[in-house]
């Protein structure tokens, strides 16, 4: 259970990114944060793990107050939270696997790091996770030879392995093609579901949030404005979190997403490519199967 | 014709004769621009009178100068015991130094860098830096010679020191530019700042550091063939006895062999670093 409280962010330079924002997010279910450019989504999902340090606010995580934490505690704390970024922020120069590694580094001594001698059980889990992002057999690739989707498999796989109460995932596909991003979120949601955990997901892509959150959040200017389930989100709504615009095209395009996801899939059955041949491939597949 | 002349017309007001380019002046102002043309001028022509720069004393020197290279002719590699274990000493130098120096430069790296040392550390690392850069070798060489005594000791924690100097900087300044973005999901995982240091920035500037190191071997190599001049031991001290003896031969050995040792060390060092790179 996060609670947020009040949460508020004003930059040194008095950009007040945050304003009074307050939220409680319950078990397992995609929340999806809305908002135009500015609007402090970034602000606000890095507040929660403080890597933005909040003006004032409290942040609770299953009780525990994280904003009142600090140095050592606060990085147990960060153990608690995966996260999943925009650029994907992947160490390039390491293999696929010190990558996913790297998210054990809460739970390691400096040695065991440096030398990386990680715990069996550690190793097992990250080859289990490879397995279900769709990278067996990459391990040790370096993740600069990866491609953006594949990067982003990594992204997901390293949060996942923190073992984490939520996942906080900021813009997860700003840097990925339109067929890849629905497949990311789709492997995001599937994962937030078989592990029971929340995934609050910052997406600025207003049809992709109808389509694969549970609950959306509307920001606009620090502020909360919306909070409700998808069916809810009309043309009022968009304009009060956006500002005034022709709504229509982009609720009926949401249809037109789900529809051509849901075609996509079972095309994917059909199609021999293997599985690193394109994005899609067997996660897409397996999201498919998943969904009757 | 006419129908290209009129679209010409069309695309821009201006006629098409009327229209030249020249690149604008790097320094807008003309007066400030020339002056310091004549500025320069002037004082290279002031400073070339000061230093008393007589052909009369260059032409007088030429035979003195030719003589001295007769003498040097054919090298004398008769005592090439005492070539050698002063080369060896060199070698000795240079290669304890540059481990030691760049084992040092990494925490004086770390502490140099801007992006990731508090503000107290990065003025007092940048200090440290500033003071050991701008003092030449042979001035550190000199002082340390005073202190320790004559030998390799003093030039060996010459061209140790020397080194964290070159690599921190250098170091520091490639920490500076590492893709904060890779660094970000280290700490969010809950890993601590020694662990963010050796998993997220260590990767990133691994080629450079190896690269640095390499090339300050070769540095040093090249300075500890000459700090024996001073006293701090290695090949230079024969050097500069055999001048003062006016041994002339032996000099133009020791001379050709410390460029052939400084020529194969550039050689290995930049065929390496254009291996790594």
């Amino acid at each position: 259970m996060l609670e947020i409280a009040k949460l508020a962010k004003t930059y040194a330079n008095g950009q007040a990114a945050l304003v009074d924002c307050s939220l409680r997010i319950g078990q397992s279910q995609v929340v999806a944060v809305i908002g135009p450019s500015g609007a402090g989504k970034s602000t606000f999902i890095r507040c929660i793990n403080r890597l933005v340090e909040p003006t004032h606010g409290r942040v609770t995580l299953d009780g525990q107050d994280v904003t009142a934490l600090s140095g050592h505690a606060m990085a147990r704390a960060r153990r608690h939270m995966g996260m999943i970024f925009q650029e994907f922020n992947l160490v390039e120069r390491l293999t696929v696997m010190e990558n996913v590694l790297s998210g054990r580094l809460g739970y390691v001594g400096f040695w065991q790091a440096l030398l990386r001698r990680f715990p069996a059980a550690d190793i097992a889990r990250a080859f289990d996770l490879l397995d279900r992002v769709g990278l067996a057999g990459y391990e040790n690739n370096r993740a600069d030879a990866l491609s953006g989707g594949q990067r982003q498999r990594v992204g997901i796989a390293r949060a996942l392995i923190q073992e984490p109460k939520i996942l906080l995932v900021d813009e997860p596909t700003s840097s990925l093609d339109p067929k890849t991003a629905r497949v990311i979120l789709g492997l995001v949601r599937d994962l937030a579901h078989e592990r029971g955990i929340p995934a609050l997901v910052n997406i600025h892509d207003v049809g992709l949030a109808l389509m694969f959150a549970e609950r959306v959040i509307g920001l606009a200017d620090g502020h909360v404005v919306f909070d409700g389930a998808p069916g809810d989100v009309d043309a009022q709504v968009l304009t009060r979190i956006y500002g005034e615009a022709d709504w229509r095209q982009t609720i009926r395009d949401t249809g037109d997403d789900t529809a051509e996801r849901l075609t996509d899939g079972q095309a994917g059955d059909a199609d021999p490519a293997p599985p690193d041949a394109g994005e899609g491939g067997t996660v897409g597949h397996r999201a498919a199967v998943g969904r009757p | 014709m006419t129908e290209q002349a009129a679209s010409t017309q069309g695309a821009s007001p201006t006629p098409a004769a009327a229209r030249t380019w020249r690149k604008p002046p790097t320094i807008p102002n003309p007066v400030l621009r020339y002056g310091i043309v004549v500025a320069v001028v002037a004082y290279v022509i002031y400073a070339a009178g000061d230093v008393n720069l007589d052909i009369g004393r260059a032409i007088a020197g030429i035979p003195k100068a030719w003589d001295m290279l007769m003498q040097m002719v054919p090298p004398d590699f008769s005592r090439w015991e005492l070539l050698l274990s002063g080369m060896l000493e060199s070698l000795q130098m240079a290669v304890f130094s540059t481990a030691a120096g760049v084992l040092l430069s990494i925490p004086v790296a770390v502490g140099a860098a801007r992006n990731i040392a508090p503000r107290p550390v990065y003025l007092l690392f940048r200090a440290y830096i500033g003071v050991v850069r701008t003092l030449p070798e042979v001035l550190i060489a000199i002082f340390f010679v005073k202190a320790f005594g004559f030998g390799a000791f003093a030039g060996t924690l010459t061209l140790t020191l020397a080194s964290t100097g070159f690599v921190g900087k250098l170091l520091a300044e490639a920490i500076e530019e590492i893709d904060p973005g890779q660094v970000e999901a280290v700490p969010a995982a809950g890993a601590s700042w020694p662990l963010v240091l050796v998993y997220a920035i260590q990767p990133q500037v691994l080629p450079r550091y190896v690269g640095l190191c390499i090339y300050r071997l070769d540095i040093n190599l090249r300075e500890s063939t000459i700090l024996g001049i001073v006293g701090a031991g290695g090949i230079g001290a024969a050097l500069y006895n055999s001048f003062g003896r006016y041994e002339y031969d032996v000099s133009a050995a020791i001379l050709l062999l410390i460029i052939a040792v400084v020529l194969l060390a550039e050689w290995a060092s930049g065929a390496i670093r254009a291996r790594i790179q």
